[in-house]
């Protein structure tokens, strides 16, 4: 058994280079054939790959997809988002539980599965879903997920758990998932049509600074939600010292709630790699890579094809369209499941081989990115903007939307709903607009943003969504007026906990003490005090975060603060007898009225 | 001349050189901005986030921030103090501290802080997490209940003694420093002579039998405040 680990980590490290840097491929290897990565198999790798032990330790404990411990042959990961649960997830679990006969975060004493939570897994339009492996499976109830099991206990294979398949290139060769699209609303920019190579043809015609020149024209912002302004960006990082430079495309998609980027993958890659391939032109890169969230990764072979594809159209390789001395080619790299990771800087240490640790800016990525070399990163949805911007001009684009946020974008819209899921729509449309688009009723609040984002009341529903109004990557999550907001909001608490890199003292404690508090109010514990104690402690952790995780995280806290207080207010009442709510002297004092035999004398029942 | 940067700090002007974070050129001023993971000698770390001041009206790390012509510094502000304070709280709450018995008292930076600051108790609830102590050394220990994750210890045994005996394993709140070894301390090539042992800032990492060697009344922070030997009378230019 041991020789075969040794012999199989010697075979996957050589297959990488021995490179450090592909940490990543490694180890997600040896987790893929082995079920985990254990205390011998990082040694093995350390001495592989010329690095410390510890360091391989560093990383493999790092990622929610990989682990020391054996995983079963199959590993179901259910979401357990606050959509999924308000779609009977919990039901699900308790159905999967209770089959399996194992709790969550346990395998099953036949070694075969394994039964886990995720975060967001980008499916909250098809929710209740799951991950087995690789495999997405949607719409689930307590009735299909213990067929599920059934079917996995007797062929152990979650490829055949797939019955029908979804629409659109779902249902490719290379892909054969239920996932649906769900296009609701297609607009101009992301869902028009395109030939391959109509944008990037019209680039070449340009110098690189004209290209620069058009996207800062166009004022397009980017998607992934901070909206910087794209042409500025690539303008620094063309600007920037250094031989080699990199183009990033972030397919991380983590933000609760947002599965916009799924649908652009499935149905629109080609505008999303054009878009690359232009940046790569205008800032004289000759790499573009992909970092593709695991929970993505039954797209792999399919991306992979239409990269290949690409390769043999000549829009990808050497000599772009005949363009003499323009090299340019794309690779995929897998990450392990990190929301953390969808932040630049972390992601580039992730496809360094490293913790996906956030890194000390300056130098910023334009300046010093992956490899210290000058470094653009994009949102999916800001490459497609770009190969259209391109192809049509600068005008065409920026006479869409709204002065400060041109163009459209796409929202992923869930929760209660009637109608689910993903709409092109001009920047600068009314939130009333959208939830009567999306068939909402009797909404209470909406999230814009997803969990880093702000919940808004009724009294904010005439504002706009665009950058300087609502602001959102894409993410939309609906509420009705069944819904407890404050549950709502320490369910996101929680994934920020679970998701936090740890490595600064805000975002590592102070996210868990927000917890505290809220989960205490909303047990009716709370004092009034503890209103100002939660406002004091989310703008610490918002003000002295060291980068945009926690700088965001105590959004939930804050914003249901400023939009829902009435709630609060409720829920908060001075103490009578002069003692903290949440203290119960009684309990405090159980073990000591045990060991006595008697009452204490001030504080009797 | 280009050869320095003007700023102001809290309303005072002082002259740094390029290069220079803004905690240095505070200090080289007789500024003192607290800090925790800082330590001169090692690439600053940016993770205890103590050091915060606003720049231009926009928090920042004063360790890992260069400095820059112009720039606009708060420092001693109701605002920042309070922040700075905060996060102290969260470090004492974060662990398990008793200052009481431990062999780092009236030599120990957070202690000092906290002094400093006037924190005599935690405005948090503790929240008593389940650490491990590494005794397994003949001659060091590690107690991760005093640990507060400033990575000193990692980048002088990397960077000084070449050596990497730690690193950070776990994320969020189960971050921890774990040892180049399966599991033990003893297991690594760490030295007792290494510098790595001279950086804690807390008695998570220290040496076997010298405890409690200075006594009361005569430790580092016992009669002088954290900051007051770099701390200068604010001079007019
Ligand atoms: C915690 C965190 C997670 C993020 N996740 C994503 C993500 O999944 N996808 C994304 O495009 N940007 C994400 N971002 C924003 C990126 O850091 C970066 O701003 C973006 O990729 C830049 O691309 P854009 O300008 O095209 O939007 C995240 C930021 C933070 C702080
Ligand atoms: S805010 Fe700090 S702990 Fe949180 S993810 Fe960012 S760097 Fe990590
Ligand atoms: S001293 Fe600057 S972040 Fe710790
Ligand atoms: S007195 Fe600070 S860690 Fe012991």
């Amino acid at each position: 058994m041991s020789s075969t680990l040794e012999s199989a980590v010697k075979e996957i490290c050589r297959a990488c280079g021995n490179d450090r840097m592909r940490m990543m491929d490694i180890v997600r290897a040896v987790q893929e054939k082995f079920g985990c990565v254990d205390s011998q198999a990082m040694s093995l790798i350390a001495k592989e790959v010329s690095v410390h032990r510890v360091e391989v330790e560093s990383v493999v404990s790092f990622y929610a997809f990989l682990s020391s411990q054996p995983k079963g042959k199959v590993v179901i990961r259910l979401c357990d988002d606050i959509i999924d649960e308000m779609k009977g997830g919990r039901k699900v679990a308790e159905a999967l539980k209770d089959k399996l006969g194992i709790d969550f975060g346990e395998t099953t004493a036949d070694g075969r599965i394994s039964l886990e939570h995720t975060p967001c897994i980008g499916m909250c339009d098809q929710a209740p879903a799951a991950l087995i492996n690789d495999e997405v499976v949607t719409y689930l109830s307590a009735d299909s997920a213990r067929d599920i099991i059934d079917k996995l206990q007797s062929h152990m294979d979650p490829k055949k758990l797939v019955s029908r398949l979804g629409d659109g290139n779902n249902a490719h060769d290379l892909v054969r998932s239920m996932v649906h699209n769900s296009i609701r609303k297609e607009g101009p920019v992301i869902f028009g049509t395109m030939a391959p190579g109509d944008g990037l043809r019209k680039a070449l015609a340009m110098s690189p600074q004209e290209v620069i020149r058009d996207v800062k024209t166009s004022r397009l912002r980017g998607r992934g939600g901070a909206g910087f302004p794209t042409g500025m960006k690539w303008e620094f990082t063309r600007g920037a010292p250094g031989d080699d430079r990199f183009v990033i495309c972030n397919a991380d998609e983590g933000e609760p709630g947002t599965f916009k980027d799924r649908v652009i993958l499935t149905e629109r890659s080609d505008l999303m790699f054009e878009g690359m391939t232009i940046a790569g032109y205008a800032i004289g890169a000759d790499t573009g890579i992909i970092y593709l969230r695991a929970e993505y990764a039954y797209l792999r072979a399919f991306l992979e094809h239409a990269l290949a594809e690409r390769r043999k159209a000549g829009l990808l390789g050497k000599n772009i369209l005949g363009k003499h001395g323009f090299d340019f080619d794309i690779r995929i790299q897998m990450g392990a499941g990190a929301y953390i990771c969808g932040e630049e800087t972390a992601l580039i240490s992730s496809c360094e081989g490293l913790r996906g640790d956030p890194k000390n800016r300056p130098p910023f990525p334009a300046q010093k990115g992956i490899y210290a070399k000058p470094t653009v990163v994009n949102n999916v949805e800001t490459f497609c903007c770009v190969a259209r911007i391109l192809e049509k001009g600068p005008g065409w684009f920026a006479e869409m939307g709204s002065e400060g946020s041109t163009g459209t974008k796409l929202l992923s819209i869930a929760g209660d709903c009637s109608k689910p899921g993903v709409y092109e729509v001009p920047f600068g449309i009314t939130l009333r607009e959208m939830l009567e688009m999306c068939g909402a009723k009797d909404t209470l609040a909406v999230q814009m943003g997803g969990a880093s984002g702000v919940m808004v009341g009724k009294a904010q529903f005439d504002q706009t969504i665009c950058y300087d109004d609502l602001a959102t990557g894409g993410s939309v999550m609906v509420f009705d007026q069944s819904r407890d907001v404050l549950a709502v909001a320490s369910k996101f608490m929680d994934f920020f906990i679970e998701e936090s890199c740890g490595y600064c003292t805000p975002c590592r404690v102070g996210n868990p003490l927000l917890k505290e508090r809220l989960d205490r109010i909303r047990a009716g514990k709370g004092e009034p005090g503890d209103l100002d104690y939660l406002q004091d402690l989310g703008e610490t952790v918002t003000i002295a975060s060291r980068c945009g995780l926690g700088q965001t995280s105590a959004r939930p806290v804050l914003s249901t603060l400023a939009n829902f207080r009435a709630i609060y207010e409720r829920l908060v009442k001075p103490a009578v007898d002069g003692l903290q709510p949440a203290f119960d002297i009684h309990a405090a004092l159980a073990d000591s009225t045990e060991i006595t035999g008697r009452e204490s004398v001030h504080f009797q029942r | 001349m280009s050869d320095t940067i003007t700023l102001t700090i809290d309303g005072r002007k002082i002259q740094g050189e390029p290069g220079q974070t803004i905690l240095e050129a505070a200090e080289a001023a007789g500024v003192y901005i607290p800090r925790l993971c800082a330590f001169e000698g090692l690439v600053p770390h940016g993770s205890c986030r103590v050091c915060t001041v606003m720049v231009n009206g926009r928090p920042q790390a004063a360790c890992t921030q260069p400095i820059a012509e112009g720039m606009l510094v708060e420092n001693d502000t109701a605002q920042i103090l309070a922040i700075r304070r905060n996060i102290i709280d969260m470090l004492f709450v974060e662990g398990n501290h008793f200052c009481m018995f431990c062999e780092k008292s009236g030599n120990c930076e957070l202690q000092a802080l906290a002094y400093r600051f006037g924190i005599t108790a935690p405005k948090y609830p503790y929240l008593f997490p389940s650490r491990d102590v590494d005794a397994s050394h003949p001659d060091i220990f590690i107690d991760r209940n005093r640990c507060v994750l400033c990575g000193r210890c990692v980048r002088a045994s990397r960077d000084l003694d070449g050596k990497n005996v730690f690193e950070f394993v776990g994320r969020g709140p189960e971050k921890r420093v774990a040892v180049n070894a399966e599991a033990r301390l003893v297991d690594t090539d760490i030295d007792v002579t290494d510098k790595a042992l001279d950086v804690c800032p807390v008695g998570a990492l220290l040496k076997k039998r010298v405890g409690y060697a200075v006594p009361v009344g005569r430790r580092l922070y016992d009669h002088k405040r954290i900051g007051s030997d770099i701390e200068q009378p604010a001079t007019t230019k």
